[in-house]
């Protein structure tokens, strides 16, 4: 292929930004004994962006709302699976009596004063101070959150992911994974994790007590990703259900994955970023059927199913997809899944 | 003298140079043996599907039998790299149905692959052999079904760890009764059951099957019947290994592997029952490759088995070896080349196994021939490391990954740069090398100083200035894929080695220090460079130029800027609209 090369102007061998390679051998010497003057120059130049404090204030925090409103429609239900329209129709009238709002929302947006933000030395508080005081919220969130705001100087690479660490250990949760860390193939984990799940029970006794004792082979030892789509958002992405253990986690972890690209969806024609940050919305109520958008799978039958109508380990045993589908359009999709699952059979035979 | 032979003659001489470095150089002595050498070439191999086009490919190659292609980066393994990024491999497709109706292989890695680009494939190539699938996405049973169907002498159906939508077994009732050719099944991916009527009587009638490799879901008992069809199996893949423990099935699945006596390779092992294991006792000493990588069975089980295996080449398996296991593995596996040990369970913050540094010092004693390791675990020192350095010189691939980022010598709390640096100065022949835990900018000077056969090297949660990134890209002179994310590294160490990026054939950086303002730049003046960020969070250029990026891809490429982006990735040439078409 080399043969094909484009006959472009030559393109510098050496791009001169950087004024001689003998000044750099020199600051490189001089920076090991004194420590850091590379690292304050480049700070001047790769300031933290302006936005980020905006991005940081507006957190949804709907957990309260979510928690009590779920754990009531879940107890009813619990190990039978339902059908589509059945459970909208419960959702709805559910929904009609109870009254739609999320108070907590306002009371605990920002954990932090905005001023905070704007320095440079405690950019890496922000983040530490979210996840303090929210002990409930979910690691998955915190991969968003950490990937949003991933240390723009040099300098606070460091402290920020030891701070975080700290604060993690002191909320005595597991560590918060970051996106793709430790590097195993979402295939793996996926594959070990249902390996787990559907371990036989007598397979469970030769496990050595020290194991079987620490962890019961349930299956919370690996990740398990499943695929999520979103209406109107072209970009799907991959939820690690083991990083949470309740329907209202997820849903907050759906808000975060989703909020900001569907925001930019709305209004990508129109104008700056400024904007849209003020315009991005909490998605609530993907439970319930009381949003906007509601959340919903495919179970591994191929089945359409809301979330939220079966036990939460079940439902983690059963997902292959997740899918957040406009409320509006749920009766339509319903029926057009049902005659797919007609024709599939059909064509089985 | 080269002009005195006929073409026939250097054509035939050429075919005897298999290795595509070596066809490369052949092209490159003289005008007429580009021409000769371009007719001739049969095989291409294609690392990155964007680094050229389809019609380029066709162009200069037109009889070509079996294609290799890659598309996404490496780092989309670890779902660092956004759905729906590209890597499609329709368009090849389309292309080659036209041009090569000849063609006999596709292989493909990290490719999005559609059912109908499979039914094309099915349909397109007459004489089509080899399909294999690594790490690709995007189709169903329904395109497996059409290759099943239409590929009269497929050889290889391989579909390792890709992705696919399963809703039926049913597609591979779809291989002809007139399908005996199969060499190579592997369907370990597959979610859902498969039609085991259909498998027993295809593997019965396919008298040259080596390999299989089957998915979980096929019953432990009806293994046996499929090793008695199969007698000359070389590679086997069991499916989940448990079942209700019963002496008949243990004795009848110890018989049936005790007739496959040229099995070599052995992998699967889902959910293993222990008290199953000793069905494959009779065969370990044949054994050369293992893969336990998904057997969650403990140490002393894991080292009854593998002290049998004394011709054991590859070994991949949990860290329930502990350490315990990795010294009986020294102790009897003196063959041993490859060791990967993965994290039974990586997101624990305490360690669940007692599995340290020590167990692969051990193995680094032990076997002489180790030179591919793949090891992660929860603490590491310096001495260790300088250990295996020089016990293990012949080291090629040398991955480590303690789980902890920045993660120091656990027993003097240093930095682990001298470590590492033991690592690349010993073992001169290292190609890959992946580092992980406290590490400075000095190792960084360490591996641009010594480290000059590297090839690919990952790096993460390291550094801690430009200069790392400056002593690796004018150090390391055989780079070619580089990756590095939540490191320090900015615009400067890129922009200053801008032009040997061009020797690479990537480069990804994410949550680092890199500008938009610099991506922008480097993607102006190096017009054969595809500079590519990736941002979710809208456009780069509706923020200041000094925002940094959150993920950058780079790569060269003969075929221009690409034109199948998602709307989260920008390349960086808009600008340089002065560039000829």
């Amino acid at each position: 292929m080399e043969g094909c090369l484009r006959k472009d102007e030559g393109c510098p061998q050496l791009l001169d930004l950087i004024p001689k390679n003998t000044e750099w051998l020199v600051q490189r010497d001089e920076q090991r004994r004194s420590g850091s003057s590379e690292e304050k120059k480049l700070e001047l130049r790769l300031g933290p962006p302006g936005e980020d404090s905006r991005e940081r204030n507006e957190s949804p925090l709907s957990l309260g709302y979510f928690s009590n409103k779920v754990s009531m429609t879940h107890t009813n239900n619990s190990g039978t699976k339902r059908g589509f329209i059945d459970t909208i129709d419960r959702k709805i009238l559910n929904n009609n009596g109870g009254q739609t709002q999320n108070p907590v929302e306002t009371a605990l947006s920002s954990p932090w004063p905005s001023s905070f933000s704007q320095g440079k030395a405690p950019q890496c508080l922000p983040v530490m101070g979210k996840e303090s005081s929210q002990p409930c919220c979910t690691k998955g969130v915190l991969d968003a959150k950490q990937k949003a705001f991933s240390p723009p100087s040099v300098n606070t690479a460091v402290p920020n992911s030891s701070q975080k660490r700290a604060a993690l250990a002191s909320a005595s949760t597991a560590p918060a994974p970051v996106v793709g860390w430790p590097p195993i193939r979402s295939f793996r984990k996926n594959l070990a994790s249902s390996s787990s799940a559907k371990m036989p029970p007598e397979s469970q006794n030769v496990v050595p007590d020290k194991v079987a004792s620490e962890k019961p082979v349930g299956g919370c030892r690996k990740g398990m990703f499943v695929k999520i789509n979103m209406d109107g958002v072209p970009i799907g992405r991959k939820v690690d259900l083991k990083a949470y253990d309740s329907y209202e986690k997820l849903s907050y972890a759906v808000d975060e994955l989703f909020r900001g690209l569907l925001a930019v969806q709305r209004d990508s024609s129109a104008v700056g970023i400024q904007n849209k940050q003020e315009e991005e919305k909490v998605i609530t109520g993907l439970l319930d059927g009381s949003g906007e958008y509601t959340l919903v799978y495919e179970d591994n039958e191929g089945d359409r199913m809301l979330v939220g109508d079966v036990p939460w380990h079940m439902f983690v045993s059963t997902v292959k997809r997740l899918r957040v589908l406009k409320s509006s359009e749920l009766s339509m999709l319903c029926l057009g899944s049902k005659q797919d699952k007609i024709s599939l059979d059909a064509a089985l035979k | 003298m080269a002009y005195s032979f006929p073409e026939e003659v250097l054509e035939h001489v050429f075919s005897f140079i298999h290795s595509d470095m070596d066809r490369n150089a052949v092209s490159l002595v003289c005008k007429s043996w580009y021409e000769i050498e371009r007719w001739c070439r049969r095989r291409i191999f294609v690392g990155n599907c964007y680094a050229v086009n389809p019609s380029i490919m066709i162009r200069r190659f037109p009889e070509v039998r079996s294609v290799e292609l890659k598309g996404k980066p490496h780092f989309a393994d670890y779902n660092l790299v956004p759905e729906g990024w590209g890597g499609y491999v329709y368009p090849w497709i389309a292309a080659m149905a036209g041009a090569y109706p000849l063609l006999e292989e596709i292989r493909l890695k990290r490719m999005v692959v559609s059912d109908e680009a499979l039914e094309l494939i099915s349909r397109s190539f007459k004489n089509f052999k080899v399909l294999v699938l690594s790490s690709c996405e995007g189709f169903a049973t329904d395109g497996l079904a059409a290759i099943a169907a239409n590929c009269r002498y497929l050889r290889e159906l391989d579909l390792q760890e890709s992705e696919v939508d399963d809703p039926s077994g049913h597609w591979l009732s779809h291989f002809p009764d007139s399908c005996t050719s199969l060499v190579s099944l592997n369907i370990a991916c597959l979610g859902s059951e498969v039609s085991f009527s259909a498998l027993e009587r295809l593997v019965a009638r396919c008298p040259n099957l080596r390999t299989l490799r089957l998915n979980r879901a096929v019953p432990l008992e009806r293994l046996p019947s499929l090793l008695r069809r199969a007698p000359r199996l070389v590679e086997f893949g069991t499916s989940a290994y448990s079942a209700e423990l019963r002496p008949d099935i243990l004795s009848n699945l110890a018989e049936a592997f005790s007739g496959c006596t040229e099995l070599k390779g052995l992998s699967g092992f889902w959910d293993v029952v222990p008290a199953y294991l000793p069905a494959i006792y009779s065969i370990c000493s044949g054994i050369t490759s293992l893969n336990l990588s998904y057997a969650t069975i403990q140490s002393p089980d894991l080292i009854k088995l593998v002290s049998q295996c004394h011709n054991l080449q590859r070994l991949w398996v949990l860290d329930y070896i502990e350490d315990s296991g990795l010294d009986a593995l020294a102790a009897s596996c003196k063959d041993l080349q490859e060791l990967r040990v993965f994290p039974s369970d990586p997101f624990v913050p305490e360690p669940n196994v007692s599995l340290t540094e020590q167990g692969l010092v051990s193995v680094s004693e032990g076997c002489p021939k180790l030179q591919s390791v793949l090891y992660f675990c929860r603490q590491m020192s310096n001495a260790a490391l300088v250990a295996i350095a020089r016990n293990r010189p012949n080291l090629i691939r040398f991955r480590l990954c303690i789980i902890e980022p920045r993660c120091p010598d656990y027993l003097t709390l240093e930095p682990l740069d001298s470590g590492f640096g033991a690592i690349v100065e010993n073992c001169k022949e290292l190609r890959r090398l992946s580092l992980s835990g406290l590490l400075t900018d000095r190792v960084f000077e360490y591996i641009g100083t010594h480290a000059k056969k590297l090839e690919m090297l990952s790096i993460a949660f390291a550094g801690d200035s430009d200069l790392g990134l400056h002593h690796i890209l004018s150090g390391c002179e055989s780079l070619r894929k580089l990756e590095i994310r939540d490191c320090p590294f900015g615009d400067k160490a890129l922009l200053a080695n801008a032009a040997k990026l061009e020797t690479m054939r990537s480069l990804w950086m994410s949550s680092c220090s890199l500008s938009y303002g610099a991506c922008k730049l480097l993607g102006q003046k190096m017009p054969r460079l595809n500079v590519e960020v990736i941002d979710e969070r809208g456009p780069p250029d509706s923020r200041p130029e000094s925002c940094p990026v959150e993920k950058l891809y780079i790569y060269r490429t003969v075929a221009g800027p690409r034109f199948d982006m998602p709307d989260f990735v920008w390349t960086m040439d808009e600008d340089a609209a002065l560039m000829p078409s």
